[in-house]
């Protein structure tokens, strides 16, 4: 009896983390796309408090917070959710898994992956580039952002000492493209290449561009980088 | 002589004076509290000198500084930028005369696209009646080149209506690099037009080539080219919210210590780099401009400044620019009413489409903000000749199109002709036709046809019921490239390519018609 009654509690809560993840709450001073939500728990408070109560985070992961995303991401899809939803999905999300994080590095589950992400150096264009990080932080992975004007020098040191498993460059210019090109080139030559997939995205870029520098791969924005990383994903399983 | 442009003779205001100074006042606190932030270290030592309090805020790697200015700062800013800016032209008669107390808009092109798109009229057949055929255009997009800037040129020195060239393509060449952009891209403009030429510059090492080219061109030292500015610049130091950029903040400085024209532009997005509400962006951007202005000012005082806006509203699917929101022509209306306050000359944003080929929305977005934000009178309007999806792609048909519209807008500002003479004149008119049997005033249709005082018919209006715009456009637009241009003279032209380094030798007309 007291089982079912847990059962259904986690279940409710559950229901409650996803509903929540939909509304873009991400601590319960929000307000969430149906308004007056405020004072009552979101996100963070539900995620501190499925883990005080021992609930699996992967769980929390699977049935609440991706379970939560998808939705939301149909709801884009459908054009009644826009960016500025997203985003608030995103960031709760990313709010959670800073939670969530120290439990699955004890008990030795991977996260989906550590992404590094900068604007080339001589750019200073980040709007696009501040977007994709917060999906991606969303989507689950560990995300360090190195900001603008990123030299390859800077990134070859990060990828060498930080060991991300993907690295996003970032170019709105065609003359800072170049110095996307000039990163792999960098990475080759330390005998970081096939350390590291390397996404490159940003109005000056292109497929053919991207397939010029060796890239692994152009992103159209940040939804078509979740996807892709997924597709990662299923070629490494 | 210089261009008359289109005087505005009653412009439309949104905010009411009232409005416009607590906008002001609110731009004034912004630039006391929070302040500015500037990753340029000359930017923050020169305001520290003239007194503004400025700290260290540097992080590991990244120096900065915040600049709180004073009110008074501000002021005297504004009170030594001139009120009237001279843009020359290589034929003196395409001169600019901006004053910032006098609502005469001229037109100009602008941006600096990745993409410029062809156009070209395959047949299609009617699958049910294969004898009815009809011309489809298709649209097929590539990187633009340096001649496709001379071609742009080109086309615009001869649109009737585009007052003055800023740059549109963004020249994509194999040989083009960081050193010979600039040269390059001032030279292929220049030399394919006499109207005025902006562009913003890549390499702040380059600055002096370009200048230098300037010089020789108009025959002259630094006298003789602050005399005839042929050239001028847009710098985008500022970045939304409040940031001065290192590299475009120090290209600003330069290009002020040498006295040449040139626009202090912010670009802020509402909803992503600014308050979405209007009031929000407003203050802020007024500040922005203002502080680059008085930056400006306090390099060089009395060096001519244009109040660059580009404010622009997000799309909610991207966060990209959203140039067809109607949001979008409000800010830069109120814009432009803030540097009409400050008396300065205005320069402002119309015309951008969110589209991303010449069609029905482009037309619709396009012409909604080319009518109001010209009916508010900045001087100098960035109205995107040719230009489709928010300023990314480039399009010469779309240029013509554009040039049909705007001698539409200017023949509608032309002033009412009505005083005692005309009206004498009608009563007269009106009395001998009554008097008539017909009773028709078709008559003195005649006298008015060919006087320029009537409006022509839509210039690619199709036959019956076919909507032949496009084809027709096209038409014109091959007309228009087959007249020549002016080109710099040929002993100029030698002189600047043995004296400019890095100008391609295939933008040398003289050296290139030889070799045929
Ligand atoms: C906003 C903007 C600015 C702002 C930047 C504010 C900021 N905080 O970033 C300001 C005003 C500061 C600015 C400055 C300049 N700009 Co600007 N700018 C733009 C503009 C209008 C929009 C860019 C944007 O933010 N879009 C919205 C975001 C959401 O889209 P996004 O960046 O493309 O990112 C999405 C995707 O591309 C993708 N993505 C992007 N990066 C990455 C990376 C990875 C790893 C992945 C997976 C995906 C991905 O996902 C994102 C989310 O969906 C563009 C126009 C355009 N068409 O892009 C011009 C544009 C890029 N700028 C341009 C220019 C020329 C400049 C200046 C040089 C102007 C000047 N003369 O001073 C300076 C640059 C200074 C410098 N050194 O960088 C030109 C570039 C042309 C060229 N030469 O290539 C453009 C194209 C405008 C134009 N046509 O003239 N700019």
């Amino acid at each position: 009896m007291k089982e079912t009654m847990e059962e259904t509690m986690e279940e409710d809560i559950l229901a409650l983390l996803k509903e929540n993840v939909i509304q873009g709450r991400r601590t319960k001073d929000d307000e969430g796309v149906d308004g007056d939500m405020v004072g009552t728990p979101a996100v963070l408070e539900l995620t501190q408090l499925m883990v005080e109560s021992d609930i699996a985070p992967e769980i929390i992961i699977k049935q609440g917070l991706t379970a939560g995303m998808q939705v939301v991401g149909d709801k884009f899809a459908t054009k009644e959710y826009f960016i500025p939803d997203m985003l608030a999905s995103a960031e709760a999300v990313g709010a959670a898994m800073d939670i969530l994080k120290p439990i699955l590095e004890a008990a030795d589950i991977e996260t989906k992956g550590r992404f590094v992400i900068a604007t080339a150096k001589g750019d200073i264009h980040d709007i696009g580039k501040n977007i994709v990080a917060i999906l991606l932080k969303g989507a689950g992975y560990e995300v360090k952002d190195l900001g603008i004007d990123v030299s390859p020098e800077k990134i070859v040191k990060v990828v060498r000492e930080y060991k991300p498993d993907f690295l996003g460059i970032s170019a709105l210019l065609t003359t800072t493209m170049v110095a996307m090109g000039k990163t792999i080139e960098a990475l080759k030559e330390n005998g970081l290449r096939d350390k590291v997939k390397v996404l490159v995205g940003g109005a000056a870029v292109s497929e053919e561009y991207a397939q010029e520098i060796e890239a692994d791969a152009y992103c159209v924005d940040g939804f078509h980088a979740i996807k892709v990383l997924e597709d990662f994903q299923k070629v490494k399983t | 002589m210089a261009r008359e442009g289109i005087l505005v003779h009653s412009p439309y205001e949104r905010m009411t004076e009232e409005q416009i100074k607590q906008i002001h006042h609110a731009s004034v606190q912004i630039l006391n509290d929070p302040g500015m932030i500037s990753f340029n270290c000359e930017a923050a030592e020169i305001f520290s000198a003239n007194g503004a309090e400025v700290t260290s805020i540097t992080s590991a790697d990244n120096p900065c500084w915040l600049v709180r200015i004073p009110e008074k700062l501000i002021l005297q800013a504004i009170n030594s930028a001139p009120k009237i800016v001279k843009l020359g032209a290589r034929n003196r008669d395409n001169s600019l005369f901006l004053n910032g107390e006098e609502p005469r808009v001229f037109f100009v092109s602008g941006s600096e696209t990745n993409i410029w798109l062809d156009v070209d009229f395959p047949t299609y057949v009617k699958k049910s009646d294969p004898g009815t055929e009809i011309l489809v255009p298709e649209f097929h997009k590539r990187r633009g080149t340096v001649l496709d800037l001379c071609q742009a040129a080109h086309l615009c020195e001869h649109l009737e209506s585009l007052d003055a060239f800023i740059r549109s393509v963004n020249i994509q060449d194999k040989d083009i690099i960081e050193d010979n952009k600039d040269v390059n891209k001032f030279f292929a403009s220049l030399n394919n037009t006499t109207k005025h030429v902006m562009a913003g510059l890549t390499s702040l090492e380059q600055l002096d080539n370009v200048v230098n080219m300037a010089k020789l061109i108009v025959g002259g030292g630094e006298e003789e080219l602050k005399e005839n500015p042929i050239i001028s610049f847009i710098t985008c130091l500022v970045k939304s919210p409040l940031q001065f950029v290192d590299d475009t903040s120090q290209t600003l400085m330069e290009i002020c210590r040498r006295g040449l024209p040139v626009v202090v532009s912010s670009a802020p997005q509402a909803g992503s780099t600014a308050p979405m509400t209007e009031d929000g962006i407003m203050a802020q951007i007024n500040a922005e401009v203002l502080a680059g202005i008085t930056l400006s000012q306090l390099v060089n005082e009395g060096t001519p400044v244009l109040y660059g806006s580009v404010p622009v509203r997000a799309r909610l699917d991207t966060l990209n620019d959203s140039y067809g929101a109607p949001e979008t022509s409000q800010y830069n209306i109120d814009c432009v009413q803030m540097a009409r306050f400050y008396k300065l000359p205005c320069y402002a944003t119309a015309g951008v489409c969110d589209t991303k080929i010449p069609g029905q929305q482009t037309s619709i977005e396009r012409l909604f903000s080319d009518i109001l934000v010209t009916l508010s009178g900045p001087q100098y309007l960035h109205c995107a000749y040719g230009l489709l999806d928010c300023n990314s792609t480039f399009c010469l048909l779309q240029a013509v199109l554009d040039d049909a519209h705007f001698q539409m807008i200017k023949f509608f500002l032309r002033p009412p002709r009505i005083s005692e003479d005309e009206v004498a004149e009608s009563l007269k008119q009106i009395r001998a036709v009554v008097a008539t049997p017909q009773k028709l005033y078709i008559r003195y249709i005649r006298p008015l046809m060919r006087s320029g005082k009537l409006s022509m018919p839509y210039p690619f209006e199709g036959d019956g019921e076919t909507d032949n715009v496009f084809a027709l456009a096209h038409e014109r637009m091959k007309q228009l490239l087959a007249q020549p241009v002016e080109h710099i003279d040929p002993a100029t032209t030698k002189k600047i390519f043995e004296e400019i380094p890095g100008i391609l030798s295939r933008l040398n007309v003289y050296e290139e018609r030889r070799k045929q």
